[in-house]
This record gives structure tokens, C-alpha cells and sequence, in this order.
């Protein structure tokens, strides 16, 4: 990649990154809770924005920004208070940012329609719309640099008659101390043209009487050959104030010595000179000033520094540690088996296995990030269905700090967004129906974040209607969902809301009734290995909880045996173990069965029958069942032979090498270095309720004998 | 060739300071606001600290005020890298202790020349 797409590559990336900082702090902002550093931040971004993109010439961006920027301005200054009508044009202002970010690097040159906001961004600068983009071009116009000509001299003048400029050039020892360095100003105008330099000693002092810190020396200079009296003046410009400097036009004469720098008495000005060692004693008054900025300077919170790693490199190490996971457990094993009185041994094999779960876990937690990169587009999504709707909403956002694994992150953008939206459009009532409910006409949506039993949970809360479960069960069984009978809890119609092709909404709109919503989220939330729920309270609100795995690398597995083989089922999925009794189990139909777990029946289905394993007991008086929950098809039970332990396992996809098998989501290598698989839940549930038909009938066999 | 010390929070600027000088042979580090710019250029000796002026936590300002008190950074050029083209703030720049500054946006030669400008060698 050239240097300079690479670089738009990084300006893009940063736009990001200030795109969220300013939201976050313009939200801040909107709740009252923004002190100067946050409004200063937020002022930065665009500011940084504006800067980059007009490097890159995105005039519209630039136009835009300088707008934004003007008003920030203000706010920062204190010249124009933050009211919330203010702050609503500013948030309004920010999302044109983002869309003329988006549009500069799509590179579509789509128009941005932001004339509205634009104006109303005027009105608050007091600027007129049609000349509020003017000022950026022209003032980046103003300011870039002239190149300065270097001409050394060797080539005939083109115009003859050239002045003869005389400059006079008196450092003072603020000069110094700001690191300027007259030679290198004298070499400068050298590159105008041919220059004689005649050095001014005569307020050089005796030895006794000179301060080190003071500055004694000037210099006459003739340049010759250079048309501009500007390019004179501008190689002075960082240290106008701080010398005398005079500059006269002369008269072409015949050049008064060919000398090019004469220093009667020293020696090369490149030695150090008692003027060129100033300190910053020089400015007492200037350090006074500096200590109180300093100080607050620091109060700010630390802002952590980060890098951007390939994922694929990061994947890589996650895997290595895996194995090296494995591979302790299988030599300690191996080492404990053979050696009798291990004693030191074993207390460093101790030590080796909790370094490499350490290891384990720092490596992990690289792939994790803060949800706050997905729950900061909210607030605009809010914003945005709220106006479409007609309903006033306030936005509230807790643990946004959670962290959550990279892939997880990704994924959860869409469902996210599908539960916001449907909070906003169909859990909240408008603002006239509110008052009627005797409510506060704004409602509230709230959503958080938390770390719960290794894993994490969102949840979407709204203070609106709730449920009407009236409605749901009605249109439940038109739906032919249920039957006109059924016996249902509250909770269980609730969460009927989540079945393919079931809509609420009286129309459809464009924003979360196409009647797919729901199902998809859960399906997408399913993948992930997670589950959705929704709770309500009629009149009150309802809330949906979201409860995700927190990675998807590693996953806390029930080992059990069965047969010759070894599965892993997924902890999340698991409700209880049980010792069964005869007595519990009924036949049903052909060959199914069935288990009473506290006067609830639930299919019964082995696993070793169920996936042919060679050597599995079909004795249900040595069998363990294992309570299971598949998020689409209810409660099952599994019979295995036994119960190896709970620990923590590396998910290994087989699917790119052998493909998709029903019923095993991926493997694992154990301890003791065998390949054990790791059952797909709802596949097996799901394949068992679907192939009734062909199954062995060993474990009927052996329940009867 | 010299060791130059880039502190800007912008790494879409600390990028394009960094290949505009690493072309013209300089060793360019990076520092992300004031207060890193400052420890890093306490840490080792650089030869020309280029910063920006609008940035967290310590503003270039700040930083080149207390970066002249450190004794080796006495006589090492500094300059201010900003988009503000106000005359007041080049003048609060100057009264810092800043040798010059630079107006973004810059091309790749400009940078170059200024940084030549002031850069013994």
C-alpha cells in the first residue's frame, strides 16, 4: 500500500475513534454530566476531524466540520451555553459528521443532506450558511507554506536588476533560550542567495564582566540575488520579537568583500558561543504560568494506549496457548503416572499448570473489548427511531466497560439494534398516551451491561406498555403458534414474541415490524451460544435479557463418558444431573421415552444409542441423566454412562476439515491428549424429535431386562 | 541524521510526520499527548520534538513549558504542529519556549524544510 493510502487508512480509523469520543462526550453533554475537558474533547475531535480531511481534500467534510467546529467553539469559550436545545443541533450535527465521514471514505461522493442542520448550526454562530463553509478552504489557502526557493546562486539571475537586501540581525537571549540558533538563520538566508556575513563583536564584554546567559553578538548580512523581500522576512519569522531585526533594500554596488562568514577573533560559529547557552532561568514568568496548567493537566484520567494487532496473529497465539494447555495437563499426567515419590515434582508441575492458566487467560483477554463500540451507536439509533416514531425518549447506558470477546462484539451490533428499535416502537407508548397513563411523556430506555457467572448480560428495559399478553396469545393461535388450549404461563407467552413470523405490530413499519424481527435476533443470539428472554409487567415496561458466552475460543464443558468415547457437553445448556429410578421412565409411542423429573415429563434420549458409540451401557441403573435446555425445542433429557468432571475446554472447529456433522458443534483435546467431542445440543435434540422413526431399540432392551 | 520525537494524538498525523522525515533519513518516535511526549523525551535525548497543540491530557503548551526546564532539552529546537492560524497562539507558543511551528496541512517538503530549518547538523 503507498504511504498515503495507508495514511487515509489511519485517518479513518481515528475518525472513528473521535467520531465515538465525540458522541460520547456530546451525550455527556445532553445529561449535564460534561465538565470543560469533555466539551475541550468533543471540540478536539471535530477539530481533528477537519484537520485530516483537508489534508486529504474532502472539501464537503472540511465545509462541514468548519461549521461544527465554529459552534463547539463557542461552547468551549463559554460563549454559547450548552442549553439542550443546543446540544440537541450539536448531536444532530454529529451524526452529519459521521455520514460525511462514511461518504468521504466510500469514496461515493454521495451528497450528504445536511444543509438543515447546517442552518441551524449558523443560527447558533451567528454565521450565514452560504459563507460558513467558505472560511476553511481559503483560510488553508492562506496558510500552507510557500516553498521557498533554494537557489544557491549559480545560475544567472533572471531578473537582472535584483535588489540588495541588507539585513540586520540582533539576537536577544529570548532567542536562544526558544532553541533558535542564528546560524542556522544565516545559513538559511544563504539559500536565498549569495550572502556576506559581518559579525558585530563590539558589545562582546571583557571576560570578567560576561554572563553566559546573555547575548552579546549581531550580524550584517547581505543577501544578494533574492527578488522577495518576503522570503527575507519570512526565514526571521519564528524569532521576530526576539532579536532586532532590520532589513533594508540597497543599491546594487560592487560587493564590499568575497568573504562569506569573517569573524574576526573566533572561531567557526558551529563551536559554542557564551550567548548560545541560555537557560530557562531567563523566564521566571513564564514557569509561574506553566505549573497551575500542568497540574490540572494530570488530574484527567489516564488514557490507555493501545494497539492494532492483525486478528489472525492474535488467533495464532490463542491457539498456541491452547495447546500448550493441553500439553502440560498430558505430560504431568504422564509424569505423575511414572514417578512414585514426585513430591518436588508435582509441586512444579502445580506451579507449571497455574502460570499456563494465567498465560491462558491474558491471552484471552486480548481478543476482548469494551461493549461501549457498540452500545455507543445506540444513543443516534434511539434518536433516530424516536423522531420516525413521534416519541420522546432519553437513552440510559451502564456498564459499557464491560468486556466481551471481540467476535461476540461484532455480532451483537444487529441484535442490539433489533431489541433497541422494538423498545422504542413498540414498547414505548407515545407521549399523549403516556400522560394518559398518568407517565412522564419522555420514556426511558434503559440498557446495561454486566458480567454475570462467566458470562455477560444485556439487557434492553423499557418503561413502556409491556406485553400485551391478551393480544399475543390471540395472535399466537391465529398464527397456528398454539393451540386455543393451551395452558400457558405468563412468561411462557412472553416469550412467544420470539417465534418465526410473529408480529405484534397493528401495521407494519418500516422500523422493527417486518415480522421477522424477533426470531432472527434469537437466532443470531442462538449462534453465538447465547439465549434471549423477555420479561413484563403490564402497564410498567418490559425488558429483554440477553446472556452471552464471553468468548467463543474456550467454552466450560461437563466431561462424560460413554461407552469408549468421551463428549463434552456445554455447561450453559445444562440444568441438573440425575439418578433416575426405573419407576421414573414410561415408554412412549414406539420407541420413545419418556422421564418424570418432579411430575414433569421430558424426553429421555441416550446418547450412546443415539450416536451408535461401541461399548455404551444401556442400563439406565448405571446411567447418569443429564437435564439439558435446547433454546428451540424445550427440555430433554440425556442419558450417559458417566459423569468424568467439569473443566474448561478449547473449542477446535473440525468443520473446514470434515465438515458439518447434526448433533457436534467441534472438538477438543483432553488432558490425556484424546480428541474428545463436544455436542451440539439443539442439533441433537432437534435430530432426535425429527428421525423418530429408525431408532435402535437397545436401550428399551435394556431398560426391560 | 537526527532523532526526532513526534507527539500529536492524531496517529493519522504521527504517521505522516513519521514517513515525511524517515524519507528525508531521520529516526522519528512517537508519543500520543504531552504528557507521553514529555516522559518519552525525558527517557532518551532527541535531537527536535515536533507536537501538536489541542491534545488530552497535556496540551503542547504545557509540555513545552515544562519540557525547557529539563536541562538537556535547553537548546534542542521545538516545534508546534497546529491547524490554528491565529497569531495570538503562535505568540503563546513563542512565550513558551517553542523555536517555531508548523501549519497543518503540510506536504511532505514543507515539513522537510521547516524541520531542516531549524535542525543543526
Amino acid at each position: 500500500m503507498d504511504p498515503m493510502e495507508a495514511i487515509k487508512q489511519t485517518y479513518f480509523q481515528e475518525c472513528d475513534e473521535l467520531l465515538l469520543a465525540m458522541e460520547e462526550g456530546l451525550i455527556a453533554m445532553e445529561t449535564g454530566e460534561a465538565d470543560s475537558e469533555t466539551i475541550n474533547a468533543v471540540f478536539r475531535a471535530v477539530h481533528s476531524i477537519k484537520g485530516g480531511g483537508g489534508a486529504f481534500g474532502f472539501e464537503i467534510l472540511v465545509g462541514f466540520s468548519h461549521v461544527f467546529e465554529t459552534a463547539m467553539d463557542l461552547v468551549r469559550s463559554g460563549k454559547l451555553d450548552p442549553t439542550p436545545d443546543v446540544v440537541k443541533v450539536l448531536l444532530r450535527a454529529g451524526d452529519k459528521l459521521s455520514d460525511h465521514v462514511a461518504a468521504a471514505r466510500n469514496g461515493t461522493g454521495a451528497a450528504v443532506d445536511d444543509a438543515e442542520v447546517k442552518a441551524e448550526l449558523a443560527k447558533l454562530t451567528g454565521e450565514e450558511p452560504e459563507d460558513a463553509g467558505a472560511p476553511a478552504p481559503a483560510e488553508f489557502e492562506g496558510l500552507a507554506f510557500a516553498p521557498v526557493m533554494i537557489d544557491i546562486g549559480d545560475e544567472e539571475p533572471v531578473a537582472p536588476p535584483c535588489p540588495v537586501w541588507h539585513v540586520r540581525f540582533g539576537p536577544h537571549a529570548a532567542l536562544y533560550a526558544k532553541a533558535n540558533e542564528p546560524y542556522l538563520l544565516i545559513r538559511e538566508l544563504g539559500m536565498l542567495g549569495p550572502i556576506e556575513v559581518t559579525a558585530d563583536l563590539s558589545k562582546l564584554p571583557e571576560l570578567s564582566a560576561l554572563e553566559p546567559e546573555q547575548a552579546y553578538f549581531s550580524w550584517d548580512v547581505v543577501v544578494r540575488d533574492c527578488p522577495d523581500r518576503t522570503k527575507v522576512e519570512e526565514v526571521f519569522e519564528f524569532v521576530s520579537g526576539d532579536c532586532d531585526l532590520e532589513i533594508t533594500e540597497e543599491t546594487p554596488e560592487p560587493a564590499a568583500a568575497p568573504a562569506m562568514i569573517s569573524a574576526p577573533g573566533l572561531p567557526s560559529l558551529d563551536d559554542d558561543e557564551p550567548a548560545a547557552m541560555p537557560a530557562a532561568e531567563a523566564q521566571p514568568e513564564e514557569k509561574k504560568v506553566a505549573t497551575p496548567t500542568e497540574t490540572k493537566a494530570t488530574t484527567v484520567d489516564v488514557i490507555k494506549q493501545t494497539i492494532r494487532v492483525d486478528l489472525d496473529k492474535v488467533d495464532r497465539l490463542v491457539n498456541l496457548v491452547g495447546e500448550l494447555v493441553i500439553t502440560q495437563a498430558m505430560l504431568s499426567q504422564r509424569i505423575l503416572d511414572s514417578v512414585q515419590q514426585g513430591q518436588t515434582v508435582s509441586a512444579g508441575l502445580g506451579e507449571l499448570e497455574h502460570l499456563l492458566r494465567e498465560l491462558q487467560e491474558a491471552v484471552m483477554a486480548i481478543r476482548t473489548q469494551p461493549v461501549k463500540s457498540v452500545f455507543q451507536r445506540m444513543p443516534r439509533l434511539v434518536r433516530e427511531t424516536a423522531a420516525q416514531t413521534g416519541k420522546e425518549v432519553r437513552l440510559e447506558i451502564e456498564g459499557e466497560a464491560t468486556e466481551v470477546d471481540k467476535t461476540v462484539i461484532e455480532r451483537l451490533g444487529e441484535p442490539l439494534t433489533h431489541m433497541i428499535r422494538n423498545a422504542v416502537d413498540h414498547g414505548l407508548e407515545t407521549p399523549e398516551e403516556r400522560v394518559a397513563a398518568g407517565k412522564p411523556a419522555e420514556g426511558t430506555v434503559k440498557l446495561s451491561a454486566e458480567h454475570r457467572g462467566g458470562r455477560i448480560v444485556i439487557e434492553v428495559a423499557d418503561d413502556g406498555r409491556g406485553i400485551n399478553r391478551t393480544k399475543v396469545r390471540q395472535k399466537a393461535i391465529e398464527r397456528g403458534l398454539i393451540t386455543p388450549n393451551s395452558n400457558l404461563s405468563d412468561e411462557e407467552i412472553d416469550n412467544l414474541i420470539f417465534l418465526p413470523g410473529f408480529s405484534t405490530a397493528t401495521t407494519v413499519s418500516n422500523i422493527s415490524g417486518r415480522g421477522v424481527g424477533l426470531d432472527v435476533v434469537r437466532r443470531n443470539i442462538m449462534d453465538l451460544g447465547g439465549r434471549i428472554t423477555i420479561g413484563s409487567n403490564t402497564g410498567k415496561g418490559s425488558k429483554f435479557s440477553l446472556t452471552l458466552p464471553l468468548t467463543l475460543a474456550v467454552l466450560d464443558g461437563m466431561i462424560v463418558a460413554v461407552g469408549e468415547q468421551t463428549f463434552v457437553l456445554p455447561l450453559s445448556h445444562i440444568i441438573e444431573s440425575l439418578l433416575p429410578k426405573s419407576s421414573d421412565v414410561k415408554a412412549f409411542g414406539s420407541n420413545g421415552m419418556l422421564l418424570n423429573v418432579r411430575g414433569v415429563y421430558v424426553p429421555l434420549v441416550s446418547v450412546g444409542r443415539l450416536l451408535r458409540v461401541p461399548g455404551a451401557s444401556y442400563d439406565l441403573q448405571n446411567s447418569v441423566v443429564i437435564l439439558v435446555e435446547s433454546e428451540g425445542v424445550g427440555r430433554m433429557a440425556l442419558a450417559v454412562d458417566a459423569i468424568v468432571g467439569q473443566r474448561q475446554v478449547v473449542i477446535k472447529s473440525f468443520e473446514s476439515n470434515i465438515g458439518h456433522i447434526d448433533g457436534i458443534a467441534a472438538a477438543t483435546i483432553l488432558g490425556d491428549g484424546r480428541v474428545a467431542l463436544i455436542l451440539d445440543i439443539d442439533g441433537l435434540v432437534a435430530g432426535c424429535r425429527e428421525g423418530t422413526g429408525g431408532r435402535p431399540t437397545e436401550y428399551q432392551q435394556a431398560l426391560g431386562a | 541524521m537526527a532523532t526526532i520525537l513526534t507527539v500529536d494524538d492524531s496517529a493519522s498525523i504521527r504517521q505522516t510526520v513519521k514517513i515525511a522525515l524517515a524519507g528525508g533519513g531521520h529516526t522519528v518516535s512517537e508519543a500520543v499527548d504531552g504528557m507521553d511526549g514529555l516522559q518519552k523525551a525525558g527517557q532518551s535525548g532527541f535531537d527536535l520534538v515536533i507536537t501538536d497543540f489541542n491534545m488530552p491530557r497535556m496540551d503542547g503548551l504545557s509540555m513545552v513549558r515544562e519540557l525547557r526546564k529539563l536541562p538537556q532539552y535547553v537548546g534542542i529546537p521545538v516545534l508546534l504542529l497546529t491547524t490554528e492560524s491565529d497569531a495570538g497562539l503562535k505568540q503563546q507558543a513563542k512565550a513558551a519556549g517553542a523555536t517555531g511551528w508548523i501549519t497543518k496541512p503540510f506536504a511532505a517538503d514543507q515539513l522537510i524544510r521547516i524541520v531542516e530549518k531549524v535542525l543543526a547538523r
